[in-house]
This record gives structure tokens, C-alpha cells and sequence, in this order.
């Protein structure tokens, strides 16, 4: 029960980060590959849009790993050994990724130095979100054993299969298609740079579909135990819902209803993620790491659950503040 | 030099990087708050233009903290699985708590960074007094962490395992007290002393900048407030560490032999093989005296203690040896500082002071390094002070060195780059606000 709460706190996290950060790292990729007469136009939009929330937005990520290994302790250094190599790249592209932002944003030289940072930048937010989805996917795999709480399988098993690695990419166009469909309500007023995102979202959800299908069928083979849990009597509604939502974001962004655009892409993250961790419930780490032969002891998790109450009592008013601040759409002015 | 060798040195260095901007990250909020609301008071214009400059600066020291810090928090679990599985339960709740810490901090230094035209003078003010006293907070919780490492509490230990398991209990464990205290104020200290610093710098090349000129009183005034007092704390830290962990206090003060009326030996060149320390400053019976104010005290000396069970004797000495150092320097200025307000009033006509004030500059940061050696260095060869080895904790992966050489090359070149963009912030406000003498 305990554990389950906490288990459900880290999937809250991990949603928040993919819908927060996750457009962050989108955006980053879409410095990346900004292109054409309005190049400059576009990162700075998208330098605009993330600036004031990108430290809140990363501070998900921490919540998940602290929670993690405050409430399911062996289950994390199950993790962190079995899966050292790319929680290691992960991390390293987490660095370059958020000092190239600041420098590029803080440098105040224009020219060559600020556009090696973006370059930077951008080829971060490629790998990190890119070993994110990896990761997730070695987890479900199956392939990382455990016995008597030691990792029996070395630091191989699990990421380098077709799987993990398609789930790698699956996240990419996600949080790409994420940051687009935002990006579209971040430049209101500017018609020209808001198609723009507008096209690219439209772009990156039609690659979505395929990479989802790859997930699957690579998933009979490489997460046994995740593509039995998708055949549970969940799955259809789920992916119902989900199918719907990825329907209202085209059809929103199709006809400019940016708006709504939005609300539907969150949606379509979430649900992805709620399925996900719904056919992987209860392990952690497929298949000997589970919510319950993880969890810390009572004592722990009790004070767990209450200190992310009260947590949640702050935070949630203070971040309403913020995006209040910033979000609102109202005429922006630099600092 | 294996592996294990390999893990130590990444997790040093990430905290020896991480620990720089984490005291900024405590003592900056300060300083702008300060200036802020030095300006809401008087309406002096250049003190609005310094909490401005100081928050610019500060945004991008905090964005390093934050990755670097997450880096740690992974870090914990990939160089430390063994320690993790069982104390994750344990200390993961200050974590937590420090986790929400950072929440409230980000969120509210995104307010105040970008919320300036948007929110009245008052209101915006206390969005960075909320950066601040957040900041205060995750040093405080993070840092209790760490004193459990040194003074374990809060659980039984048989037989390899863990149980009745008090996170609250671990939390108050013994060594919390004065290491929060110290922490927090070493930050202060060392921010005070950075920053007068920079300024002393610019004044004395331009003299008659209004704008370096308010800098420098304010951030002197916290490091001259904090260090007296940082000593003070510093001496509430020795006396519980003699009581807590003798075998640290006695590599601290590369004391072998166990004696009533100890001799503090300053410097000098600790022999574990001679079981002496040549060379030293020697005053009789001083060290008995500072740790229980009686000159006849008995003091244990590492000879009680297993071999096995020494930590690095000239490390933790010379680094003991270099905080106090530093601490005393610091401390010397700010007596000098004293003196000249006392006298006449505004310090920074005196080309002399501001050479010394430049000088002392980087002495705060020197000594949170070392005081951080000889913590750390000192426990070992526990991760768990008595309880668990280094040694046990480690990660089985091979080929440690090859992130140690990357993050290396990362925290170097990242920290290059900070210096340079602060520094080029600094030299544009040197030429902005040279002579603006109408306030
Ligand atoms: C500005 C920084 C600064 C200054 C001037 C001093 N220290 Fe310090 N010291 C630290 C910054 C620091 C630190 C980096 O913050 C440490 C590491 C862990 C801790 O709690 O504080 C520390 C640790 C530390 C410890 C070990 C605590 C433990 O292991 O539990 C002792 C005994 C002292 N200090 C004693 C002193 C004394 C006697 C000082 C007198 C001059 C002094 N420190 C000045
Ligand atoms: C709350 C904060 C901290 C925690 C939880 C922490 C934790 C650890 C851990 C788990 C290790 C590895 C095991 C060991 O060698 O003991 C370690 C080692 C070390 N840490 Fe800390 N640390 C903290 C703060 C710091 C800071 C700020 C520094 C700054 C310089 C530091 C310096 C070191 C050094 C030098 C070692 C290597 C010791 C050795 O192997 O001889 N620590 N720390
Ligand atoms: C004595 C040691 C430490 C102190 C005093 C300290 C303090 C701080 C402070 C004040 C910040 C705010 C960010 C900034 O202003 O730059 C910060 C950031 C951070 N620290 Fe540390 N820290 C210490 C060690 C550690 C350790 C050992 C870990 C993890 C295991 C850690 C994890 C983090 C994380 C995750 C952040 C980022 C938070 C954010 O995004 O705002 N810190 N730390």
C-alpha cells in the first residue's frame, strides 16, 4: 500500500518531468535542427520559451531519482549497476546539455563561441532524452537478473537490445513532438514562426505512429513480460484513448486550435507513460526487482508519503505562481 | 590504482566542483537580497543595478549547481550500490526533503530572475528572500546526510543487515548539529570574501566607482560578520569530532601517541612509520586546552586504533592545518576591516586593505575544500563511520576511470567557461557604471 504510493509519486514525477522537461529537451532538438531564413528567429524563440522554467522542469528528474532511492533503495542500486553505462552518458549529456544553455544564454558575445554552444546544446538533447528511453526500456526487458540483491548479468544485459534501443528513439520524437506542439502557443502573434512549429509538430507526430509500432513488435521479443502486460484488459481502452488524443492533437494543430493542441499532447505523454508502467507493474526491474520486494522499510516509506503531501501542499501553489508568471501569454519582457 | 581508486577520485572531484557552487549558491540569494532591499530602503539606483548584476551572475552559478548536483544524486548509486542499498532508506529522507528544497529554490529563482517587470518591488523581494532561505535549507538537509556518515544513528546493525530503521533519529544524529552550522556559515563566509574581492579588485583600478564601492561594504560586511564567528563554530566542530570519531581528531591533529596534556602541533611532516611529526609548531599542552579549556586533559592518540583503520595521516593534517590557515587569514582582514570603519568610517580609499581584501579573495573557498578533506578523508576507511568500508560500498563495474577522465575534462573546461562569462559580466559593468557619482 505504502510502496504503492510511492511507487505512484515516482510515475507522477516521471510524467511531469516528460511533459515539462521532456518539451525542453524538444526544444534543444529543434535548435538542432533549426534550419531555412528564420533559423535565428527560431532559437530564440525557443531560448525565450524555456529560459525562465527549465531549473523547475529539471528538478523533476531529481524528485524521481531522490524518491526512488529513498523508497525502493535496492531496486536503484539494481539500477545504477546493471545500467552504469548509459545512466552515465545520460548524465553527462544532462551537464554539457543545461552549462551549453546557460553559457549560450549568458554569453554576452554574440557570434561563433554562442553558436558552439547551441551546437552543444542541441547534440545533448539528442543523446539524453535518447538514453532516457534506453534506459526505461532495459528495465522492462528482463534481460537484468538479480540474485540475493546482487546483478548477475553485468553491465551489457537489457540496453543494447533492438527494444530498448527503438524505445530510445521513440522517446526522441515524443519529447520532439512535445516541444513543437508547444513551441506553436509560445510564438502567439508571430503567424510565420508559429507555422513553423506548427509544421514540425505535425512532422514529428506523423513519425510517432511508426516509431509506436516499432515499440510494440520489438516488445513480443524484447520485453516479454511488458508485451504480455499490454495485452491486459486495460490495453484497448488505453490505447483507445491515447489514439484519440494523438487524433485531437493533428486535427488541433491541423485547423490552429493551439490550445487544445496542447492539452491533447500532454495527454497522449501521459497515457503512454501510464501504460507503460501499468504492463510493467509491479516490477521495477523485470523480472526480480517488484514494488514490493524493493521497498524500504514501513518507517521510511510512511514518512515517505507524508513529506511528499506536504511537499505537494508547497510546490503545487508555488509552480502555479510561475507558470502564471510566465505562460500566460502576456507581452514579454527580458530580464 | 584500480578502480576503487578511480571511484573515490570521481566522487571527490564532483563534490570538490559541486560544493563551489553550492556555497554560492547559499551565500549569493543573500547578497542580492541584501542589495535589494537596500534599494527598496534608500532608492539609491545603484543598488538596484546591483542586485541586478549579482542575480545575473547568480543564474548561471545556480544552473551549474543544479547539474552538477544531479550528478551527484546519480552518482550516490552508480559508484556507491552497496552503500545506497542500505542507508537509501536511511538518509534518503533528507534527500527528499533537500529535493523539495531545490523545487522551491528553482521555482522561485525563475521568479525572481524573470519576474522583475512583472511583480510589484515588495513581492519580487520576497521571491528572493524565498531563494534564500531555500538555499539555506537543501545545504542543511543535504549536509545532515553527510553527518550521519560520520555518526550513524537511527538503526540497529546485526549480522550485515539494517533494521528498526528511524529516518528522524538519523536526521538528529549527533554530528548534525555543528556540521550544518558550519556549513552554512562557511558558505557566507566564503561568498562574502569571493565577492568583496571582485570588487576590491575593480576598485582599485577605478577608485571612484559608486558601484564597486557599495558591492564591496555589503559583501565584506557578511564575511566580516560570518568569519569570527565561523571560527567560534569551528572549535564546537573539533570538540565533538574528539568525542564522536577520536581517530579523525587525532589524524587531524597527526597526534600518535595517546598523552594527558597533548601538545597542538601545527604543520610539520606526520611519519606513520616513526609514529612522530617532525617539524611541527609545537604548543604544549594546547590541544588538550582548546578541546576541554583543562591543560591536563588526556588525548587519544591513533596508536589505539588498528592500522587498518587509519586515515590518510598528512592529508587530514595539512588539510586540517590549511582551513584553520585560511580561516585565521580571513579573520585578520576582517580585523583590519574593523579597525578602519572604526577610524574613519568609508574602507575603501585604502589601496593596502583592498590589496589584502583581493588577496584573501579565494581563501573561504580554499578552506571549505580542505574542511571538507579532512571530513571525508578523515572517516575513512568507513563510508559508515564503524559500521560499513569504503571498500564494501563500491561498485563491482569495471573501467571507472574512463568516466573519471571524462567528467574531469567536463568540470575543468565548465569551469573555465563560468570563470570567463562572470568574468566578462563584471568587466561590462566596469565600463557601464565607471563614474556614476550623482548618488
Ligand atoms: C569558510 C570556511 C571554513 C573556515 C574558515 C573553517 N572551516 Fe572548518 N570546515 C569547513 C569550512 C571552514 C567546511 C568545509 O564547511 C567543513 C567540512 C564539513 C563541515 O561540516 O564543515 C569543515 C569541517 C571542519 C571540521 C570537521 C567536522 C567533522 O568532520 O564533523 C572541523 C573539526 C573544523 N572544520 C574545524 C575548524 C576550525 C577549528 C576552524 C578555525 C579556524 C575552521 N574549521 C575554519
Ligand atoms: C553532504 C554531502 C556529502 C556526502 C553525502 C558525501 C558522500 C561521500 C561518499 C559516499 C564518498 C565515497 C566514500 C568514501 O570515500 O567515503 C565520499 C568521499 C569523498 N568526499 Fe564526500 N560527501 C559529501 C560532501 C563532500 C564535499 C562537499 C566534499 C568536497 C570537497 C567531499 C569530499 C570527498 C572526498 C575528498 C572523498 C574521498 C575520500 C577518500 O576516498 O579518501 N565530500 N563522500
Ligand atoms: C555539503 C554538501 C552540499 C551542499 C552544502 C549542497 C548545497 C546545494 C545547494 C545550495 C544547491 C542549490 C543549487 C545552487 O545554488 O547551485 C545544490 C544543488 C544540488 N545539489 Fe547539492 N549540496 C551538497 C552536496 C550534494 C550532494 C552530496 C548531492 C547528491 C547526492 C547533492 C545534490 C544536489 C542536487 C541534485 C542539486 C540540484 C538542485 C536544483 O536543481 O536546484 N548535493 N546543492
Amino acid at each position: 500500500m505504502l510502496a504503492g504510493a510511492v511507487a505512484l509519486s515516482i510515475l507522477l514525477s516521471l510524467i511531469l518531468y516528460a511533459v515539462m522537461g521532456g518539451a525542453d529537451f524538444g526544444g534543444g532538438i529543434w535548435d538542432l535542427l533549426a534550419t531555412g531564413p528564420r533559423a535565428e528567429a527560431q532559437r530564440e524563440a525557443i531560448s525565450k520559451a524555456i529560459a525562465p522554467i527549465w531549473e523547475a522542469n529539471h528538478v523533476w528528474l531529481i524528485l524521481v531519482v531522490v524518491v526512488l532511492f529513498t523508497g525502493f533503495p535496492t531496486a536503484f542500486a539494481t539500477m545504477m549497476t546493471a545500467l552504469n553505462i548509459p545512466v552515465t552518458v545520460m548524465i553527462f549529456g544532462l551537464v554539457l546539455r543545461g552549462s551549453a544553455f546557460l553559457f549560450r544564454k549568458y554569453d554576452p558575445q554574440l557570434g561563433a563561441t554562442r553558436h558552439r554552444w547551441g551546437a552543444a546544446f542541441g547534440m545533448a538533447s539528442f543523446s539524453t532524452p535518447f538514453f532516457q528511453g534506453v534506459i526505461l526500456g532495459a528495465l522492462a526487458s528482463g534481460r537484468i537478473r538479480v540474485t540475493n540483491g546482487l546483478v548477475t548479468t553485468g553491465y551489457l544485459a537489457g540496453w543494447l537490445t533492438p527494444f530498448a534501443l527503438v524505445c530510445g528513439v521513440f522517446a526522441l520524437g515524443l519529447f520532439a513532438f512535445l516541444a513543437a506542439s508547444y513551441l506553436t502557443l509560445d510564438t502567439k502573434g508571430e503567424a510565420v514562426l508559429q507555422n513553423d512549429f506548427r509544421l514540425r509538430a505535425i512532422w514529428s507526430g506523423l513519425f510517432l505512429g511508426p516509431a509506436a509500432g516499432a515499440v510494440f513488435l520489438t516488445a513480443a521479443q524484447g520485453a516479454p513480460q511488458l508485451f504480455h502486460g499490454l495485452t491486459r484488459w486495460w490495453a484497448p481502452w488505453l490505447l483507445v484513448a491515447t489514439s484519440l488524443c494523438a487524433a485531437g492533437a493533428f486535427a488541433a494543430l491541423w485547423w490552429r486550435r493551439f490550445v487544445l493542441a496542447r492539452v491533447a499532447a500532454v495527454g497522449q505523454v501521459t497515457l503512454i507513460l501510464v501504460g507503460f508502467c501499468l504492463a510493467q507493474y509491479p516490477n521495477l526491474v523485470t523480472p526480480d526487482v517488484t514494488v514490493t520486494n524493493a521497498g524500504a522499510p514501513p518507517a521510511t516509506l510512511r514518512l515517505l508519503v507524508l513529506a511528499l503531501a506536504t511537499g505537494s501542499v508547497i510546490l503545487l501553489p508555488s509552480l502555479a505562481i510561475l507558470f502564471r508568471l510566465f505562460k500566460a501569454g502576456r507581452p514579454k519582457t527580458a530580464a | 590504482m584500480d578502480d576503487f581508486f578511480f571511484a573515490r577520485s570521481l566522487m571527490a572531484m564532483s563534490l570538490a566542483f559541486h560544493i563551489v557552487f553550492a556555497a554560492l549558491g547559499i551565500g549569493m540569494p543573500l547578497l542580492m537580497v541584501l542589495a535589494e532591499g537596500t534599494y527598496l530602503r534608500t532608492r539609491k539606483p545603484v543598488y538596484l543595478e546591483l542586485a541586478k548584476r549579482w542575480a545575473k551572475g547568480t543564474a548561471v552559478l545556480f544552473g551549474v549547481g543544479a547539474v552538477s548536483g544531479t550528478v551527484l544524486s546519480f552518482e550516490l548509486g552508480l559508484l556507491w550500490p552497496g552503500f545506497m542499498r542500505n542507508a537509501g532508506a536511511i538518509i534518503g529522507m533528507p534527500f527528499s526533503l533537500e529535493g523539495f528544497a531545490f523545487f522551491t529554490e528553482a521555482i522561485f529563482i525563475g521568479v525572481y530572475l524573470y519576474g522583475r517587470s512583472r511583480l510589484s518591488p515588495l513581492l519580487h523581494w520576497l521571491a528572493g528572500v524565498v531563494v534564500a532561505i531555500s538555499g539555506i535549507l537543501s545545504g542543511i538537509f543535504v549536509v545532515t546526510a553527510n553527518a550521519w556518515m560520520n555518526a550513524p544513528a537511527g538503526f540497529k546493525f546485526a549480522n550485515g543487515k539494517f533494521t528498526e530503521i528511524d529516518p528522524v533519529a538519523a536526521m538528529l544524529n549527533p554530528a548534525s548539529l555543528h556540521e550544518v552550522l558550519h556549513m552554512t556559515l562557511a558558505a557566507f563566509v566564503a561568498t562574502g570574501f569571493a565577492v568583496a574581492a571582485v570588487h576590491a579588485f575593480f576598485l582599485l583600478q577605478n577608485p571612484r566607482s559608486v558601484f564597486h564601492r557599495s558591492a564591496l561594504v555589503l559583501a565584506l560586511a557578511v564575511g566580516c560578520i560570518s568569519i569570527p564567528l565561523q571560527i567560534v563554530s569551528g572549535d564546537v566542530s573539533a570538540r565533538a569530532v574528539g568525542h564522536l570519531q577520536p581517530a579523525k581528531l587525532a589524524a587531524m591533529e597527526a597526534l600518535y601517541r595517546t598523552q594527558a596534556g597533548a601538545p597542538l602541533l601545527i604543520g610539520g611532516n606526520p611519519d606513520d612509520a616513526t609514529l612522530t611529526t617532525g617539524y611541527a609548531l609545537r604548543i604544549p599542552q594546547g590541544l588538550s586546552l582548546l578541546l576541554a579549556s583543562d591543560p591536563g586533559v588526556r588525548v587519544t592518540g591513533l596508536e589505539e586504533f588498528p592500522r587498518g583503520d587509519w586515515p590518510n595521516v598528512r592529508l587530514v593534517h595539512w588539510s586540517f592545518d590549511l582551513m584553520v590557515l585560511s580561516g585565521f587569514g580571513m579573520l585578520a582582514v576582517a580585523c583590519w576591516a574593523g579597525g578602519l570603519f572604526w577610524r574613519q568610517g568609508p574602507l575603501s580609499d585604502h589601496p593596502g586593505f583592498l590589496r589584502a581584501l583581493v588577496a584573501a579573495g579565494p581563501l573561504g573557498f580554499v578552506a571549505i575544500e580542505a574542511g571538507w578533506v579532512v571530513t571525508e578523508v578523515g572517516r575513512q576507511p568507513w563510508i559508515i563511520y564503524n559500521v560499513m568500508r569504503t571498500g564494501d560500498a563500491v561498485t563491482p563495474m569495471p573501467g571507472i576511470a574512463i568516466p573519471f577522465a571524462a567528467f574531469t575534462v567536463l568540470y575543468v573546461f565548465l569551469a573555465f567557461v563560468v570563470f570567463r562569462l562572470l568574468r566578462r559580466q563584471f568587466l561590462e559593468t566596469a565600463t557601464d557604471l565607471t563614474v556614476s557619482t550623482s548618488d
